[in-house]
């Protein structure tokens, strides 16, 4: 009997829910989003996945023997970056351009402050904001959809403007229709124009209980709230830019954003605000990645002021003695 | 900071600025200006050698100077000598070389308030006769030049894909532009320092408290007053 009493510290049980597993069902979650860019923008679009993917695996690799710490590719998490990192990026860049924003995510951003759970802003936006600054008209260069179908001889022909990039020039080319931009049919990043395959991935997500659907709802729900008080198109600005992309896979990602859900609505509104002010006032058409970027920066200090009071602890005394 | 020498060797004082006790890499000085002109490495070329020159200057008067000057006023003492020298060093800029003297701008006349030159005023020159003073001077500025140079060019090669102006990799490749913005000359910064920590440190020696508690402020008042170092746990 006695050495059938195991003493041990708690957690006593545990689900079978590991690193990458989460990450294996947020690798599905974005596999329609993949196909969708797959059919929109080519074989180039697969192509810049895998460069990315495969920088952000190979120097994880690199970046962890080099210092001399476990291997951590098994997490599938350089996947996810790398993913991540291509559906942030035009089709027309050039791959050495992709490859150095793959070694940005996870040297500098991940690595460097500890690898998975340890970085402090998402490794994929800030890589893309890295190549923003580094790379701006390259970074900016939008094919047509289906450019790869259309004559090669009048290069003009295929870049256009972004439906965000048509909003913020005023009167220019008309809007696509709310079923294009659903669908995917404009230009922009690689993952972020079908709305469709994204909720889709976001939906399987909430309901494998890989995020909770507290921050994209809030995220989007703010969205909508400006959108009304500036009197701007509510369908155009949910559907454009990369705030789907944005709001169901890099608004949620565990390191980077509070736990609980006090402060994932805090999160949340704060990256709709700052979407939305940059978006109507900023000279840029899209500010998902900034925004994201900006209230992961503030997550700590909203998870300290959002701490819950601890079991049994007094409710409001403590405050009167302060006072 | 510095290892005092059993026997002060003039060699020493030369050269211990450059690496050992590089102002901008192990003694953190001087940040602003390294972060703001080394964008380019010729205009890191003509900072470093205008500071090198009020430097080695001020550091003579001040050595010279140094039974005159009072204690209670010696910081206004010091900045006036110093001011005197930037002065000459702008104006002689500004006549003969206009071009950097707009590509410094304002951080040519920010000499006067550079932390290094106020930094070795303060705990070299005003201790030491007058050719220690300008040997550490010398040094410093050398050494506070060579990192100036070292960003300069690593930022304006990759941030700009040239060399002191001249293309080399520009033609191949877009150049990465965060490199010559401020992003840039952060992420530049922090890493030359921990290339620089690398070398200098040995490994498996823990770097000694040289003030010790005596020198603490708080020392009346610490537990750990009695072990010598605060860090320990």
């Amino acid at each position: 009997m006695k050495e059938n009493l195991l003493v041990s510290s708690s957690p006593h049980l545990r689900g079978g829910r590991k690193t990458n597993l989460i990450m294996l069902d947020v690798i599905i979650a974005l596999m329609p989003a993949v196909i969708a860019s797959g059919i929109i923008f080519g074989v180039r679009a697969l192509i810049i996945l895998a460069i990315t993917t495969g920088t952000c695996v190979l120097s994880e690799w690199v970046c962890r023997k080099v210092m001399k710490r476990d291997n951590t590719i098994g997490d599938l998490s350089a996947i996810v970056t790398g993913i991540l990192l291509a559906f942030n990026l035009p089709v027309s860049i050039h791959p050495v351009m992709a490859g150095i924003g793959g070694v940005v995510a996870i040297v500098v951003v991940k690595q460097m402050f500890g690898g998975l759970g340890q970085n402090f802003v998402n490794p994929a936006l800030t890589a893309r904001i890295v190549l923003m600054a580094s790379f701006p008209s390259q970074m900016s260069t939008w094919y047509q959809p289906f450019y790869y179908t259309m004559d090669a001889s009048t290069p003009d022909a295929l870049t256009t403007a972004t439906p965000l990039g048509i909003l913020g020039e005023g009167a220019g080319a008309p809007l696509p229709s709310y079923l294009d931009m659903f669908l995917g049919n404009t230009a922009g990043c690689l993952g972020e124009t079908c709305a469709l395959a994204l909720i889709l991935g976001g939906l399987y997500l909430i309901v494998r209980r890989v995020i909770s659907p507290i921050i994209p709802l809030c995220y989007l729900a703010t969205v909508v709230i400006f959108s009304l008080i500036f009197g701007r198109d509510i369908l155009v600005d949910l559907l454009s830019g990369g705030l789907l992309l944005g709001a169901f896979f890099m608004a949620t990602d565990y390191a980077t954003t509070p736990i609980n859900w006090k402060g994932k609505i805090i999160f949340a509104v704060g990256c709709g605000i700052i979407t939305m002010v940059i978006r109507i006032f900023g000279s840029l058409p899209e500010g998902v990645s900034y925004s994201i970027v900006l209230m992961n920066i503030v997550a700590p200090h909203i998870e300290k002021l959002t701490r819950p009071r601890a079991f049994g602890k007094a409710r409001k005394e403590r405050k009167k003695n302060e006072a | 900071m510095a290892k005092e020498p059993k026997k002060p060797s003039y060699l020493r004082e030369f050269y211990k600025g450059i690496i050992i006790e590089n102002p901008v890499f192990r003694l953190v000085l001087g940040t602003c200006p390294t972060l703001a002109v080394t964008t380019a490495a010729m205009n890191a070329l003509g900072m470093g050698a205008a500071a090198t020159l009020v430097l080695v200057c001020s550091n003579i008067v001040i050595s010279l100077l140094r039974n005159v000057i009072p204690d209670k006023v010696r910081i206004a003492a010091y900045i006036t000598i110093i001011a005197g020298f930037v002065s000459i060093v702008q104006m002689f800029v500004k006549a003969y070389s206009p071009d950097l003297d707009k590509s410094l701008g304002i951080y040519l006349p920010l000499i006067v308030v550079n932390c290094i030159i106020l930094g070795r005023a303060e705990m070299f020159a005003s201790k030491n006769k007058v050719l220690p003073s300008a040997l550490d001077g010398l040094g410093m500025g050398i050494g506070f030049t060579l990192a100036l140079l070292v960003m300069g060019s690593i930022r304006e090669l990759i941030g700009a894909g040239t060399l002191f102006g001249f293309p080399v990799t520009v033609q191949f490749m877009a150049p990465m532009i965060i490199f010559i913005l401020p992003p840039g000359g952060f992420f530049v910064y922090g890493m030359l320092v921990a290339v620089v920590n690398k070398i200098t440190i040995k490994k498996g020696k823990v770097p000694k408290n040289q003030l010790g508690c005596s020198g603490c402020p708080m020392a009346t008042n610490c537990s750990r007053a009695d072990q010598g170092e605060c860090g320990k746990p």
